[in-house]
């Protein structure tokens, strides 16, 4: 019972700070440097979760740097989202058996 | 319901899908380990749907932690979704009803946000149950397979897997960056910001998910004084 209690802790927080902003927002805010801020969040949060955490990605430095490299170079030449990932995941293991 | 866009959402989901078999298959793995029966790794995953605050929860629950410290450590780790799904609130449809916001809302992973957010034009709500569909049978298939059958993935496999996970958002980041020197100066000050809190001992005591919401509100919040967007965009 308790396990379940806390499992249900855990799902209601989670789903209340994900749903009450896209519940509440329904309208386009007007202020230029509100909407500026939230134009800037997906990079700014995609960035910051990214860096430096990709560098332990793997547990081993040397093959999440060369991941790491990898997935750069692929985006740089604007590869889609399979390729990117799928260039750093084998990247990665390769550099490990080198 | 639009189901081209339906479509098209569970397509743009295969991606994150296929990462989040290997990520939460790992979850499965260390729940049966922990001794939690099968069936419990599943429902936290298909009931919370995140990876560190689920890590971080479940490891609670096995070491015996009580409501409230159970509950701080899902709001702090998980607090970023607020900020997501504020920006996301004004990508979607105006029209889309309240009862699907909050269906919506419930799949708002860092990944399906992520590529959300790669949508150039207005986001429908067809598009986005589409989008949170696959991931979500990925999710859950992954956990169930890692807590059945523990062990069975190389842990190397696993680990670069885990990698691919942020090989797409460099993916997603990237060629904006590239069109834009105000985004590539946001995610630049983001980096910074977050590497100086994250190596500094002076901030260690700060939680890395709050770390993340810090550096996520400066950089943009000086990306929005110094560079303002205009109407157009």
């Amino acid at each position: 019972m308790r396990t379940f209690t806390c499992i249900a802790i855990m799902a209601l927080i989670t789903y209340l700070i994900r749903t009450l902003p896209i519940a509440l927002f329904h309208k386009q805010v007007k202020s230029i440097i509100l909407k500026s801020f939230l134009y800037y969040v997906p990079y700014a949060v995609l960035a910051a979760l990214t860096f430096p955490a990709i560098f332990t990605a793997t547990g081993n430095l040397v093959t999440s740097i060369c991941g790491t490299i990898a997935a750069l170079i692929l985006a740089f030449w604007d590869q889609g989202l399979v390729i990117v990932a799928l260039g750093a995941v084998l990247a990665a293991i390769l550099s490990g058996f080198l | 319901m639009n189901i081209n866009e339906f479509k098209r959402g569970l397509k743009k989901g295969i991606p994150i899908a296929l990462g989040y078999l290997s990520v939460s298959f790992t979850f499965g793995v260390k729940a049966a380990n922990g001794g939690l029966p099968w069936w419990i790794a599943i429902l936290i995953s298909a009931s919370n749907v995140t990876s560190a605050g689920q890590f971080a929860g479940t490891n609670l629950i096995l070491a015996g932690g009580s409501y409230i410290e159970i509950a701080i450590t899902t709001l702090i780790i998980n607090a970023r979704y607020m900020l997501m799904s504020f920006s996301l609130s004004q990508n979607l449809n105006q029209k889309i009803s309240a009862w699907k916001r909050w269906i919506i809302g419930f799949g708002i992973t860092d990944e399906i946000f992520a590529v959300a957010s790669m949508e150039q034009k207005t986001i429908q709500g067809s598009f986005m149950i589409g989008l949170i569909a696959t991931p979500f049978v990925g999710w859950t298939l992954g956990t169930t397979l890692g807590a059945l059958a523990s062990g069975i993935m190389p842990s190397f496999l696993s680990s670069a897997m885990e990698l691919g996970l942020y090989a797409m958002f460099i993916a997603i980041i990237i060629p904006p960056a590239k069109k834009s020197k105000q985004v590539l100066a946001v995610i630049g000050m983001a980096v910074i910001f977050e590497c100086v809190l994250y190596y500094c001992p002076v901030f260690a005591a700060i939680s890395a998910g709050f770390q993340v919401i810090i550096a996520t509100v400066i950089a943009a919040l000086l990306g929005a004084i110094l560079f303002p967007i205009g109407e157009s965009e």
